[in-house]
């Protein structure tokens, strides 16, 4: 049933000074309400329960995408479609491009920001994948000050991650570090353009002189969370890219990740798509 | 909670109105702005029958709250035609068959013409990844695709 809007309050401060105040005075009361293309489909299905939001979208501050020798740093508020016009992300992290291309349609894309999908935390998020295969970092900030951390290890559980109620995550950091590297996205839905993921694949790898070598991979849908699969990663290391590492590899995976069988796809298709989609990654990584 | 003031601009004109904060911007163009030609299909982001543009890019107006609008130029597909004449994705979508019942029409031609501003070269492909965004019960598509070739021209 639809919500009744009058229960609704959305606060529109002016500065993020102003934001963080709020957080601050009133911890768990407000919550951060940035593009609204997960939390508007809540409202209208009546399943947002949550009652106070505080607007961030008209802040400037968490606009933009800053670009150092060292890293790339992405604004919370940063659209799909300004990740996917970004002539360096192009380049260097194809895989969040294609990933933003691959969310929703446009009118989706021009909303959606990639702050917004982390703290979302859906388990079948799109940009998630690609940012754990890139070794992100993010940064909370609150009236305290700001801290970064590894997006790796961010999502605790379902829905858990490690933010306080009074902080807000302003940016996203990658490292860049993916020259040479082989870039592997795949997502997998019922249809190609318009649908959520029943798995979602990205990989990044190195290879040297015919063998893998840095390799990152992280996998969405198969899990509570999206696993970065390191164990898995193991399994290719220093290895020749060849049907006895596929298989030791799938071994691998195939303990690493936990699908279940729920609205979209079952437990069994999920796995084998993932074994399938790894098999496809190293596959890459042969020429 | 209490209604409070948001004033932008549609089609030119400005308004000011006294919503909630968390209204959806469709049920403001369609109930208080009268504005009816913005349809609602799904009303979760997947259907695009209620695409306007906000500030030079299409969004669905389901899953905006007004309070985001403050300030903001919209256009509708009421903005679309000039005085005298249709704009021209409007005359091909007449011409070559791209309207049938008419509810996801004004999405396809809000999501067509923001392509042809970005893009006025478009491929076939660019064409089919503009429009996926907008779902179509009536033609099978090829159609409204053909409409939108023949306004290129």
């Amino acid at each position: 049933m639809r919500a009744y809007i009058p229960s609704y309050q959305l606060t529109t401060p002016t500065s993020l000074a102003d934001v963080l105040s709020l957080l601050a005075n009133e911890p768990g009361i407000w919550k951060p309400f940035a593009g609204g293309t997960d939390l508007m489909v809540l409202l209208e299905a009546g399943r947002l329960d949550h009652r106070n939001y505080v607007n961030i979208w008209q802040l400037a501050e968490l606009r933009g995408i800053e670009v150092n020798n060292d890293h790339v740093t992405l604004g919370a508020l940063t659209t799909y479609t300004d990740v996917q016009t970004h002539p360096v992300l192009r380049t260097e992290f194809p895989m969040l491009c294609q990933a933003a291309g691959e969310t929703g349609g446009l009118a989706v894309q021009n909303r959606g920001t990639l702050g917004g999908n982390i703290v979302n935390a859906s388990p079948a998020a799109d940009s998630p994948p690609a940012l754990l295969a890139y070794d992100a970092e993010v940064e909370l900030v609150s009236t305290q000050g700001s801290r970064w951390l590894p997006y790796q290890g961010f999502h605790t559980g379902y829905k858990q991650m490690l933010i306080r109620p009074d902080e807000l995550l302003t940016r996203i950091r990658l490292p860049r570090n993916t020259t040479g590297a082989t870039h592997y996205y795949r997502k997998v839905g019922t249809r190609k353009a318009q649908a959520i993921s029943k798995v979602c694949f990205a990989g990044v790898a190195r290879t040297n002189s015919g063998h893998v070598g840095d390799v990152r991979i992280a996998v969405g849908s198969v899990a509570p969370i999206v696993v970065r699969c390191v164990q898995t990663e193991n399994a290719l290391k220093d290895q020749s890219p060849d049907a006895a590492t596929v298989k030791s590899a799938q071994a691998t995976l195939r303990r690493e990740i936990s699908p279940i069988d729920d609205i979209r796809s079952t437990a069994n298709y999920r796995l084998q798509v993932a074994l399938n989609l790894l098999a496809d990654f190293v596959a890459t990584l042969k020429s | 909670m209490n209604k409070s003031e948001v004033s932008f601009k549609v089609n030119g004109r400005q308004h000011r109105v006294e919503v909630f904060p968390m209204a959806r911007l469709l049920d403001v163009l369609r109930e208080e702005l009268q504005l009816t030609g913005t349809k609602e299909g799904c009303g979760e982001g997947e259907c695009g029958a209620c695409t306007v543009n906000i500030d030079g890019r299409i969004v669905n107006s389901c899953l905006v709250p007004v309070a985001q609008v403050d300030g903001s130029e919209i256009t509708t597909i009421e903005g679309v035609a000039g005085e005298a004449e249709l704009h021209a994705v409007q005359q091909a979508f007449i011409e070559h068959g791209g309207a049938q019942c008419g509810i996801c029409t004004p999405g396809m031609v809000l999501a067509a013409i923001d392509l042809l501003e970005r893009n006025p070269k478009p491929t076939e492909a660019d064409i089919r990844t503009a429009l996926a965004g907008n779902l179509c019960r009536c033609t099978g598509y090829m159609k409204i695709f053909e409409s939108v070739v023949k306004a290129i021209e």
